[in-house]
């Protein structure tokens, strides 16, 4: 029973209103008075010098305000380490920003593109992740040698995780009743692609004041990363809501250094909006990962070693891919229970669109790799998967090395029970037949089943403050640099407070998402918004009410602690006395202002399980997804409508879809990308869903008052190996890379010529 | 006469300015049941003959509920209704749209009583969106089929939204959402 009056119950979104009248305003929504438009001038080569740059046509076209080239753009830059500056004057894959136009118009600003004159000196390039690291291949920076993105920088602290080496590999090879060594690879680099493109408007107030109303999943955070950046400067973002990132808008500078730099040159405010073409061909996409790996396995399903390169391509820079490594070697630890690791990555650079944060981060790079590998290892032992992932998965208890390179503690759940219910609901027992084996054929469509897991303990990654201010009239104003990006979370974290509170939702609200007005907020990422945000937002809560019943004891000639407070109302607890309203305390005069801090915890990971079947036409080689059921346990829901929206965007947004049909496609003899638009990057329409079931338990967690912990982030990651290994059962073959595409299946089924499996580029 | 407060003031007498006929071509349409005659031209208030109706929609009367996304007709972020069917506003120029009528998301529901569509109340109930941004075009793709179709099936439904991109993927919620305003249109 739910003994909450908010919590656990559905309750209308507090933004809903506007979102289905159109009223909510994302960022190109907005426009500012005087304000000019941005536009971008981007490399047709892959790699290259740029010899000279011939702006004088475009700076005459009446309506041009500033055209700006490496040689005038302020020398600003990001990527970790620092070493993407806002125009460089060398390109390093086609789309790289060459020249910045600020226009009266979008059309002028588009015609002044045209008239720059470029003069480039091509340079070979690359694309593979091992030919990059060849000796000879084409270096992309001159301070990173054999393309190979340092390892020694502060991310995450000053020890992040950059390889995972525990135990002894030769005891691990020494007990071993399996020994498995293969390469498996997720390479396709889906983009996430949300609807709003990457967009921000940017202004300067004098020289010493900007102010950024970016599209960002983390805009407080970001207001930190450009004051450190940007030297002696004050700088304010405005979030506003975003329309999708899944990651992909957290890291933001790509866009709003050339918005910033066109603002202070022209002196007025400048909006850039990248087109959907700049958004699927010049933005950031998902890493590129390939694992050569060899695994031992007991009887019993023990993993005995893992050891392995873990090769990921981070395209033309790295945005933060030190720290999705070193997120995914602590994610590793979570899946697989194993004494003796040794797994070294290797951050590289191509010629190809960079990579960036994507949910997942990292963790789904390496288990769609990963867990594959696991799989023929499970073949080999003839152990059922799900029966292998009850066992080896991170329980209550057990360590791992975590980002920071520290060693944590798990005092979160066994989530055997979730994999359990998952299994029975799924009818993984009747349908899994064993390994290779498709579950049923009817002519030249066989089906087949598989599963996934994931997980990760960032849920308390990183700071959150919060102050909750209480109004005499019986209101509260949650102060939060949370910007809404699609899971609901501002309107979850007012259901908390009205929860301490105990007042009707309608009176809880939450600022403006505005750095000068909010404390520091890392943003809503890695499934956080629920333990971490929503820790300190309680917290500050809770210290609100102190200072309320502080203030309304001496009216009842109680102890504060003696007192509750319903619907504005303040009375002795368990007594039938008087019910005084909050004024009476704070007076008309007065405020209780309650801080709220959430320090960083790594003890708590998450799960989530999926399961799939599909169906494969052996004849055409297309793959249909007929069913997916997802398995968590959360701890406790704070809203379920949100939850299984956030559990049904497994689907999507670089997830299960990534290992059927959605890729981005490169030509590796110009270095472009061939499908930057929505016709031919492939994406799943309303009209081909799989039937979806969600598997939600709810075992209280010790994360704070409602025992809660989030999932969002982590729900598509288990997708793409359980499709993975459901279509290799289904048509008797094993398959390593991804996505399925029916010229993959049918190479597999020797319909076509060419091998099957890894080797698309 | 008695002058009003706000009524120009020329040479010592008070006259009513009366609406000069423009000179130079115009287009005429009705959006959310407002007639709006446009100036085409290259001018920074005019119509370009270039212009797509989602560009006039959104930069000439601000009805920034209507999204642009991809921008070539393949996402259904910009679906508007012309008529009472569901069009793309980025596939049409806003010329073409002459003496059209147009309704957009700001336009649905009762304008007197500030009452939302019942489909668009669905959507509130069933929380039928996460980030919302393609959710304005998803109503009025929803809502062209329900003008058809009163009564719908799901597959039906999923036929009429397959144009519609929706990334955080809430099309089960979508499907919820107006199939139940569907089935409450008949009671």
């Amino acid at each position: 029973m739910n003994k909450y009056r908010f919590i656990g119950r559905s309750t209308p979104r507090k933004d809903a209103l506007d979102i289905v009248t159109g009223k909510t305003k994302f960022a190109g929504d907005l426009s500012l008075p005087g304000m000019l438009y941005g536009k971008v001038l981007r490399s047709p080569l892959p790699h290259a010098l740029v010899k000279s740059i011939d702006t004088t046509e475009a700076a005459r076209l009446p309506g041009v305000k500033a055209v700006l080239t490496y040689q005038e753009v302020p020398d600003w830059m990001g990527g970790v380490p620092l070493h993407v500056r806002v125009l460089d004057h060398k390109v390093r894959f086609v789309g790289d920003p060459v020249a910045l136009v600020a226009a009266e118009t979008e059309d002028i600003g588009e015609e002044a593109l045209r008239l720059i004159k470029v003069e480039y000196e091509p340079l070979p390039a690359v694309y593979d992740v091992e030919e990059a690291l060849q000796p000879g291949a084409p270096r992309l920076y001159e301070q990173f040698p054999g393309n190979v993105l340092p390892r020694g920088i502060r991310v995450f602290g000053p020890h992040p995780l950059q390889e995972l080496v525990t135990g002894d590999i030769e005891r691990g090879v020494a007990e071993a009743d399996f020994i498995v060594e293969g390469t498996c690879a997720y390479e396709n680099i889906p983009n996430p692609l949300p609807p709003e493109s990457p967009s921000v408007i940017a202004a300067w107030e004098g020289t010493d004041t900007l102010t950024v109303w970016p599209a960002s999943q983390g805009p407080h955070m970001l207001k930190v990363t450009l004051q450190r950046w940007l030297g002696s400067i004050n700088v304010r973002t405005i979030g506003s809501p975003v329309g999708g990132s899944y990651g992909s808008k957290y890291m933001t500078w790509q866009y709003v250094f050339p918005a910033a730099a066109l603002a202070q040159k022209t002196g007025r405010p400048v909006k850039l909006c990248y087109s959907r073409a700049e958004h699927l061909a010049a933005f950031t996409v998902r890493l590129g990962s390939r694992l050569h790996g060899r695994v031992g396995l007991k009887k019993d399903g023990t993993v005995t070693f893992f050891s392995g390169d873990w090769l990921v391509n981070t395209g033309a820079f790295s945005e933060i891919a030190q720290g999705m490594v070193a997120v995914g070697c602590g994610e590793a630890q979570l899946a697989i229970r194993c004494a003796n690791w040794d797994l070294r990555p290797q951050v590289v650079c191509t010629n190809r669109t960079p990579s960036g944060q994507v949910r997942g981060f990292g963790g789904q790079e390496l288990k769609c790799a990963l867990l594959p590998l696991l799989t023929m290892a499970m073949e080999k032992a003839g152990l059922d998967p799900v029966e292998f992932f009850k066992k080896n998965y991170v329980k209550p208890g057990d360590g791992y090395y975590w980002r920071d390179g520290n060693w944590w503690v798990s005092r979160g759940t066994d989530y055997a029970a979730a994999m359990e219910k998952g299994a029975a609901t799924f009818g993984w027992r009747e349908k899994w037949k064993g390994w290779l084996v498709p579950t049923s054929q009817d002519g030249e469509r066989r089906r087949g089943v598989g599963v996934g897991v994931h997980g990760n303990a960032d849920v308390g990654e990183d700071v959150s403050e919060a102050f909750v201010r209480l109004d005499p009239d019986g209101t509260a104003t949650i102060h939060s640099g949370l910007a809404e990006h699609g899971t609901g979370q501002r309107s979850n974290i007012c259901k908390m407070v009205a929860e301490i509170l105990q007042i009707p939702l309608e009176r809880v609200s939450v600022t403006a998402c505005d750095s000068r007005i909010n404390p520091f907020e890392f943003g809503p990422v890695g499934s956080r918004g629920t333990y971490a945000i929503g820790g300190a937002v309680i917290a500050a809560a809770e210290d609100a009410k102190r200072q309320l019943f502080e203030l309304m004891a001496p009216h009842f000639g109680v102890q504060p602690e003696d007192l509750a407070t319903e619907d504005g109302l303040v009375y002795v607890q368990g007594k039938t006395g008087p019910r005084l309203p909050w004024i009476k305390g704070m007076r008309y005069f007065g405020t209780c202002l309650g801080r709220g801090r959430f320090q960083p915890d790594f003890t708590l990971p998450n799960f989530m399980m999926i399961f799939t079947e599909v169906e494969v036409d052996t004849g055409t080689g297309k793959v249909d997804l007929i069913r997916v059921v997802g398995a968590t346990d959360v701890g406790q829901i704070i809203d379920p409508l949100s939850l299984t929206n956030q559990l049904n965007g497994c689907l999507g947004s670089a997830g299960i879809d990534s290992a059927l049909f959605e890729e981005t496609v490169l030509d590796t003899r110009l270095g472009r990308i061939m499908n930057a638009n929505m016709i031919d990057y492939k994406w799943r329409t309303f009209a081909e869903l799989p039937a979806m079931e969600h598997v939600i338990l709810e075992t209280p967690l010790p994360s704070h008052r409602f025992h809660a912990v989030g999932v969002g982030e982590i729900a598509p990651s288990p997708g793409p190996s359980a499709v993975l290994m459901a279509v290799s059962n289904a048509i008797g073959v094993r398959l390593t890379d991804y996505p399925l595409t029916p010229d993959k299946i049918l190479r597999a089924l020797g319909k076509l010529p060419g091998a099957p499996g890894r080797g698309k580029r | 006469m008695i002058a009003g407060p706000f009524q120009a003031r020329l040479g010592g007498t008070f006259v009513t300015p009366t609406p000069v006929e423009p000179s130079c071509p115009t287009v005429t349409l009705t959006v959310n049941g407002t007639t709006h005659s446009f100036i085409l031209g290259e001018g920074s208030h005019e119509i370009s003959p270039s212009h797509t109706l989602v560009d006039t929609l959104r930069e000439r009367l601000g009805l920034t509920g209507t999204k642009i996304s991809c921008d070539h007709g393949a996402c259904g972020c910009c679906t508007v209704l012309m008529e009472g069917k569901a069009v793309l506003s980025c596939m049409l120029l806003t010329v073409e749209c002459a003496g059209k009528e147009i309704t957009t998301i700001e336009g649905l529901g009762d304008t007197v009583t500030g009452s939302v569509d019942p489909l668009q109340q669905s959507f509130i109930d069933h929380t039928a969106f996460q980030c919302g941004f393609c959710t304005p075009g998803v109503i009025m793709s929803a809502k062209a089929l329900l003008n058809e179709n009163p009564d719908p099936t799901r597959e039906e439904v999923q036929a009429a939204l397959s144009g519609n991109f929706c990334r955080c993927n809430s099309h089960y919620h979508v499907l919820d959402a107006v199939l139940a305003a569907a089935g409450g249109a008949n009671k």
